[in-house]
């Protein structure tokens, strides 16, 4: 239940909290950090916390304070990140045990900005190895569970962000999003997630997944907080060439003006397609978001139903896309510039180690995807295969193209079913892959989502996703805004506490 | 009949450089042959003249000027190693393999 403890504030009230000298980052830093003691033991979610240099941060906020220094808007707040963003001087894994024990000599161009705008680093967040996953069961170094019901999964790949939010270790996390992983936990632990548009945050220091696919993004319990990270992180990079030199979307002011509840002329569709065929949601994740769309509706939204007959066809390419960008992107883990080397004994040759190496280092559903991607790329198979998925996901953009003629975003349940519980999917990888059914599609694309809790199904949460075209975060933001203020207690604030 | 033999499997493994177990082998094929099976729909869709995606938001070339930048220093580079010799990468052999 919500509290007076410094954890259960937004980060928006921390940041003016620390801004006018009513509490320092000193302390809410600290806050968060006896929280992880008190209950990371049983959640799990960081595999790495700085508990001095997130002090040391936070100590130097408050010194810029005291001096009068202006600063930036999320000043002195701390921050989760994920392990597969490169921290220079802090250990990065991406949960995988080939990078086990590497510490990164650079930062990532996210890492920088959240440098630059002071907020204290509390450590890395577990995740799917690689990010290949939805519940964090594939992580090396041990599963993530969900606070609200420790039997069941935090979602993947980004588990640990969401669970660390969820369970108030932390105020605001990152994660990276290639198919859903920042959405999809989003959703089953009652926690906002958001991916940007595809280019609008650099990739440089993602470890990578899917080039084409990957977008880092901000993890919250609400529409502005979320949108305030985002604006931290987002901008043109050089470093990056997929990088959009574009000016960034005013994705707080959207947040500040749908928390009114004004959606008078504010178009949303529906796509038909989704509540068809056999992988359909289940019933109460699709009435908690029905109740959601209802609600939209009396704050004055107009819905739409819209077909995208191609998205029908989203999962099948996106598992022959990812994997193959996959399998080419893994390559670099060789066992000769960084991470682990197995089986060099002197005698055996490079390509022996090699292969020793990704196979000691690699764990099952890596290996998979990298098969997979092998296979998709392969002479005979590429056309096929490969190059047939990517014409399909020129089809796929044409359906949001052409809905977004008609509407101003998409809504939709962001995930098929509640958090599942553990070993329920594991055996059967096709079963996974159908949580990111809603999420995919725009990955594909390349617009923004974002998923907002919005009700209950069998007491865990359930999240509603906004999809908005391409640069038009600004929406996604506003709807999800609006339909967080028909809430009189953030979804968020209801879990059920942990660590008593 | 299935889309992907054990042996094909095996011989993707090679490829990718994957040393992988008898054991793995046999779930693999399984699982992956679910999975192509599921991808065998894209098929059905007719994309006669349809242009691919490589990338959600199509962007050209992208140059910078050629002027030089700071690298990492070596030794930074270095420490994250499994192996290093006289300030290198040191590798396993690379010549004389069997092929």
């Amino acid at each position: 239940m919500t509290g007076h403890r410094a954890i259960d504030q937004t980060a928006v009230h921390m940041a003016e909290a620390i801004r006018t000298g009513r509490a320092t980052s000193y302390e809410i830093t600290e806050a968060h950090l006896d929280r992880i003691d008190a209950v990371d033991g049983e959640i799990k979610a960081f595999l790495h916390v700085d508990r001095e240099g997130a002090l040391a941060t936070a100590a130097e906020v408050d010194a810029a304070i005291a001096r009068g220094e202006e600063l930036g808007p999320l000043a002195g707040v701390p921050i989760a990140i994920k392990d597969v963003v490169v921290t220079k001087g802090m250990p990065t894994t991406a949960a995988s045990k080939i990078l086990e024990g590497w510490i990164p000599p650079y930062d990532a161009t996210i890492v920088e900005r959240i440098k630059t705008a002071r907020m204290p680093i509390l450590g890395k967040t577990n995740m799917d190895e690689f990010a290949m996953g939805s519940s964090t069961e594939y992580s090396a170094f041990g599963k993530t569970l969900n606070p609200w019901d420790t039997g069941r999964i935090p979602g993947g790949s980004g588990g640990g962000s969401a669970a660390a939010v969820a369970a108030k270790m932390a105020p605001l996390a990152i994660g990276t999003d290639t198919g859903g992983s920042i959405r999809q936990p989003g959703a089953v632990t009652g926690t906002f997630g958001g991916k940007p548009t595809y280019g609008s945050n650099s990739r440089y220091g993602l470890i990578a997944f899917s080039s084409s696919l990957d977008t880092p993004g901000p993890v919250s319990r609400n529409a502005l907080d979320a949108a305030l990270l985002h604006e931290v992180i987002s901008g043109h990079d050089p470093r990056d060439s997929t990088s959009i030199d574009a000016p960034v979307p005013q994705v707080a002011t959207a947040a500040r003006h749908g928390a009114s509840g004004d959606l008078s002329g504010v178009r949303l569709g529906v796509v038909k397609e989704f509540a068809e065929g056999a992988d359909a949601a289940e019933s109460g994740v699709v009435d908690a978001y029905q109740s959601g769309v209802d609600r939209l509706v009396k704050l004055g939204a107009e819905i739409v139903e819209v077909s995208c007959p191609s998205f029908k066809y989203a999962l099948p390419t996106y598992y022959l896309i990812a994997p193959s960008e996959a399998s080419s992107n893994l390559a670099r883990y060789d066992g000769v510039r960084y991470g682990l080397r197995s089986g060099d004994d002197g005698q055996r040759g490079l390509e022996e180690v090699m292969s020793l190496t990704r196979e000691a280092g690699f764990g099952p559903e890596v290996k998979r995807r990298i098969i997979l991607g092998t296979y998709a790329l392969s002479a005979g198979y590429v056309d096929a295969f490969y190059g047939q998925a990517q014409k399909v996901r020129t089809l796929i953009k044409r359906d949001f193209e052409a809905a977004f003629d008609q509407v101003d975003a998409l809504v939709s349940p962001t995930t098929p079913f509640i958090a599942f519980k553990f070993g329920e999917r594991t055996g059967d990888p096709y079963q996974m892959y159908l949580a990111d059914l809603y999420t995919i599609p725009s990955n594909l694309y390349g617009g923004p989502g974002v998923s907002v809790p919005v009700g209950l199904s069998e007491g865990m949460p359930v999240g509603l996703q906004v999809m908005g075209p391409v640069l038009g975060d600004d929406i996604a933001y506003r709807v999800a805004a609006a339909l967080e203020s028909t809430q009189e207690t953030p979804l968020a604030d209801t879990a059920p506490e942990i660590g008593k | 009949m299935s889309t992907i033999s054990r042996e094909e499997v095996a011989h993707l493994a090679r490829l990718a450089r994957l040393e992988v177990t008898d054991d793995e082998l046999d779930a693999f094929a399984g699982q992956l042959d679910v999975i192509l099976e599921s991808m065998k729909t894209l098929g059905e869709v007719d994309t006669e003249g349809v242009e691919p995606t490589s990338h959600a938001v199509p962007l050209v070339n992208v140059f910078r000027e050629d002027q030089h930048q700071p690298s990492l220093p070596r030794e930074d580079v270095l420490a994250g190693a499994p192996d290093t010799a006289e300030d290198r990468f040191r590798v396993p052999r690379i010549l004389d393999e069997e092929a």
